[in-house]
């Protein structure tokens, strides 16, 4: 049989496993559908508007900016997607919709494109997107300005109230008028979108760990130091509990901190990595002037991740009985 | 089955790090080995093992018979080729082999009766350089797949503190079941080959390691030695857990005596030697017959082959016999590999010559190969979870790609043994074998300056 030039060769191996980073980012996509379907319901159609902006604007920026690199198409990975779902759950139900498309050009062109694209962005570009807006818009995040919940309609100008991150301080505790846990935990509460509901964030979470598209080492270690120091700081469990629900923590450990590109890749990193985003996210909450404190958090160890998995590298096989030898030579 | 604890049977004393699991597709194990008839001709390359080349010692119009050297060298790192079927030399000179390369070769037209050379013994062997002197002779190369000779793996010095022997029968390559099935079709010779070279190089401890998916393997050894009264339980079975790379030298070491074979040494600098079961099995055979290596098993398999099989075949025999003797293809075949999926070499030719270290032809129709796009890297991890010498892929490709010589050997590129568990791992489709391949050539090509 002449076969001459039919057959394919390509290096080894020949088998492959069927995860595809299409099919990771689509996984993240429905660990992220519980959480969009409890904010449609806290915060009514305004708030399906700014996720299908956020979306559609990060796909199309996405799309035009490699189009005018003249570099391969990327939207079919659906990493695009994902940034807008999880910039929209950053958001503010009454954020402005220009404003939201501002903050998806920022997240896809300058974040993530002008550095190379997927995988070499070196900070979330959801959440650095996040941070410009708050910077440019400070009225519209600011603690005082959030949706309440009786406003589920479009006026963007109607009645307004804090964040549940506003009613608690270090010197005076949970304050009157905040939420109690149970409305924390299910998300009837006011705050960004994807934010508001404990509940649907963990599902999806829980979800992603399932599908082993995140190790569970970040949200555990991310959580658990923001239990323990705020525990230690309030003496009182219904204060950690308040702390640990309430903001963006959990979507912050769940969904960003877990990102890919900006965490480090081996289990020790991820460890220190989000022990140390913990710390940082309890020091702005408890002393700083910010209300909150995960996106920074999250952003400053974004940059950090190359420096911790410098130091995190793991033994190569066979040489961690010279390390010892030259140790005891020494 | 798997996982099943069988009384007498070691476990593992180590874990490694990494490692996958892929689908075994092991549909042949419960094939019996069958022979192949006298192929109409071999074709036998002068170098079918690493290290110097054999000069042939025939020319054409030379009558042959079985077992009959045909090319011998006087180096040490080399092993001599015995003609593998009975007829005539019909050519000697270069051919293009399964890797792309020509080499000098003897073809012989066999005259379908499979005469053996008449004057063959079993060799005599009084002391341990007999010994070694024999295995060269019969031509033995690593036959799991490395095709190291294996009299220069057991010539280890007598203070060099080796004390273990290793017979690897972990076959942790999908698809490929010939080595399972020589621990039942050959239970005797495996054991007799293993308590013999026991004796002749004064081993302390030997295991017979074997992957916890093949328990009749383990029973078929266990009911052989016991019904042998000359057999001590000197020799013990490990059974090791189901996950790729767990038959890999380095892996399988850790995984039976803990030991870690550090970058660029050998087993014996740990104290062991590690040996394929076919080769021990082989040994076996030979120390009592003397017929040196003209044969070998492996297994024929894949969504492409009509009649999947293990079968054992002249060395020399050309892949598209063995695939016709196979039942030929049943579907067009996409891809051809010699040796396993994970490791095996995809062949662009099947008019190749099939070489002493090749346990597997398998081949694949279009339709049943996964093909991955290949995209950026994400960063996911997954090689570097996946990497059983704890190395990361992703960083060693992008010193790679920068040509840093240094980055790559701090990275710990030399101590990739191309096992292929993280392109397998890889979401993004990187060919980082590939990769990791390149990175050796620019450690290499800046060492050479």
């Amino acid at each position: 049989m002449e076969l001459n030039n039919k057959l394919t060769v390509s290096a080894s191996p020949h088998v492959k496993s069927a995860e595809t980073t299409t099919g990771i980012m689509l996984d993240v996509i429905i660990a992220l559908i519980p959480a969009g379907i409890a904010s449609i319901f806290v915060f009514g159609a305004r708030a399906l508007a700014v996720i299908a902006v956020a979306v559609i604007c990060c796909v199309l920026a996405e799309f035009l900016s490699r189009k005018a690199m003249k570099r391969e198409q990327t939207i079919g990975d659906l990493s695009a997607v994902v940034t807008g779902l999880l910039l929209a759950y950053n958001l503010p139900s009454n954020m402005p919709l220009w404003e939201v498309a501002l903050g998806s050009v920022i997240a896809i062109v300058v974040v993530k494109q002008m550095f190379g694209g997927i995988g070499q962005n070196f900070v979330n570009p959801a959440l650095l997107a996040r941070i410009v807006l708050m910077s440019a818009f400070p009225a519209r995040m600011s603690a005082g300005a959030f949706v309440g919940l009786n406003n589920t309609g479009w006026d963007v100008d109607g009645v307004t109230g804090a964040t549940p991150m506003g009613l608690i301080t270090l010197a005076d505790g949970i304050k009157d008028g905040a939420p109690n846990l149970m409305q924390m935990f299910i998300g009837t509460t006011s705050g960004c979108l994807g934010e508001v509901s404990a509940l649907a964030l963990i599902l999806g979470g829980i979800y992603l760990i399932i599908r082993k598209v995140i190790n569970p080492i970040i949200p555990c270690a991310y959580i658990g130091t923001v239990a323990i120091i705020t525990l230690i700081a309030f003496g009182d469990v219904n204060a950690m509990l308040y702390e640990i629900l309430g903001g963006g923590l959990m979507i912050g450990a769940i969904f960003m901190a877990t990102d890919y590109t900006t965490s480090p890749i081996t289990n020790k990193g991820k460890f220190i990595y989000a022990i140390c985003a913990g710390l940082l996210t309890c020091l702005i909450r408890l002393f700083g002037s910010l209300p909150e404190g995960v996106s920074f958090s999250i952003i400053i160890m974004n940059i950090l991740t190359p420096l911790i998995e410098n130091a995190t590298k793991p033994t190569i096989f066979g040489t961690v009985k010279e390390k010892k030898n030259k140790e005891a030579d020494a | 089955m798997a996982n099943e604890k069988i009384e007498g049977v070691l476990q593992p004393v180590a874990k490694g790090h990494g490692g996958i699991h892929v689908s075994h597709n092991k549909n042949t194990s419960k094939c019996e080995i069958v022979r192949m008839p006298a192929p109409a001709k071999v074709v036998l390359p002068m170098q079918q093992h690493i290290g110097a080349p054999n000069e042939p010692t025939v020319a054409v119009g030379d009558e042959v018979k079985i077992g009959q050297v045909i090319g011998r060298t006087d180096a040490f790192v080399s092993t001599p080729v015995h003609a593998t079927v009975s007829g005539k030399v019909v050519a000697v000179g270069p051919v293009k082999v399964a890797n792309g390369s020509m080499v000098q070769a003897v073809t012989i037209e066999s005259d379908g009766k499979m005469e053996v050379l008449e004057d063959l013994k079993a060799p005599e062997i009084n002391s341990k350089d007999d010994f070694l002197k024999a295995v060269r002779e019969s031509g033995l190369v690593g036959l799991g797949g490395a095709g190291f000779p294996t009299h220069v793996k057991l010539a280890f010095k007598e203070d060099s503190g080796v004390d273990t022997l290793i017979i690897n029968a972990a076959e942790c390559e999908p698809y490929i079941t010939v080595d399972h099935r020589e621990c039942i079709d050959n239970s005797w010779d495996v054991l007799s080959g293993v308590y013999t070279i026991k004796e002749i190089l004064g081993f302390k401890h030997v295991y017979i390691a074997i992957e916890d998916n093949k328990s009749d393997a383990f029973t078929e050894l266990m009911k052989v030695a016991a019904d042998n009264a000359d057999w001590d339980d000197s020799v013990k079975l490990v059974m090791l857990p189901s996950q790729y790379p767990q038959g890999a030298e380095k892996v399988l070491i850790q995984s039976v005596t803990g030991r870690q074979v550090p970058p660029g040494k050998l087993p014996s600098d740990v104290g062991c030697v590690v040996m394929n079961v076919q080769s021990i099995s082989f040994l076996g055979r030979y120390l009592k017959t003397g017929k040196p290596l003209v044969s070998r098993s492996l297994t024929v398999d894949g969504s492409a082959i009509a009649e999947p099989k293990n079968i054992r075949v002249p060395i020399g025999t050309m892949i598209s016999d063995i695939i016709d003797f196979c039942g030929g293809f049943k579907a067009d075949p996409y891809k051809v590999i010699g040796g396993g999926p994970m490791m095996g070499q995809a062949l662009y030719d099947i008019n190749v010559p099939l070489l002493k270290n090749n346990n597997a032809v398998l081949a694949f129709a279009a339709d049943t190969v996964r093909v991955k796009e290949t995209r950026a890297c994400i960063r996911c991890g997954r090689c570097v979870q996946a990497c059983p010498m704890s190395l990361m892929p992703t960083k060693i490709e992008t010193r790679a790609h920068l040509k840093d010589a240094e980055g790559c050997a701090a990275a710990g590129a030399m101590s990739c043994m191309e096992c292929g568990s993280c392109a397998y791992a890889c979401p993004s489709g990187r060919p980082l074998v590939q990769y990791m391949r390149l990175a050796k050539a620019v450690i290499r090509e800046e060492s050479a300056k």
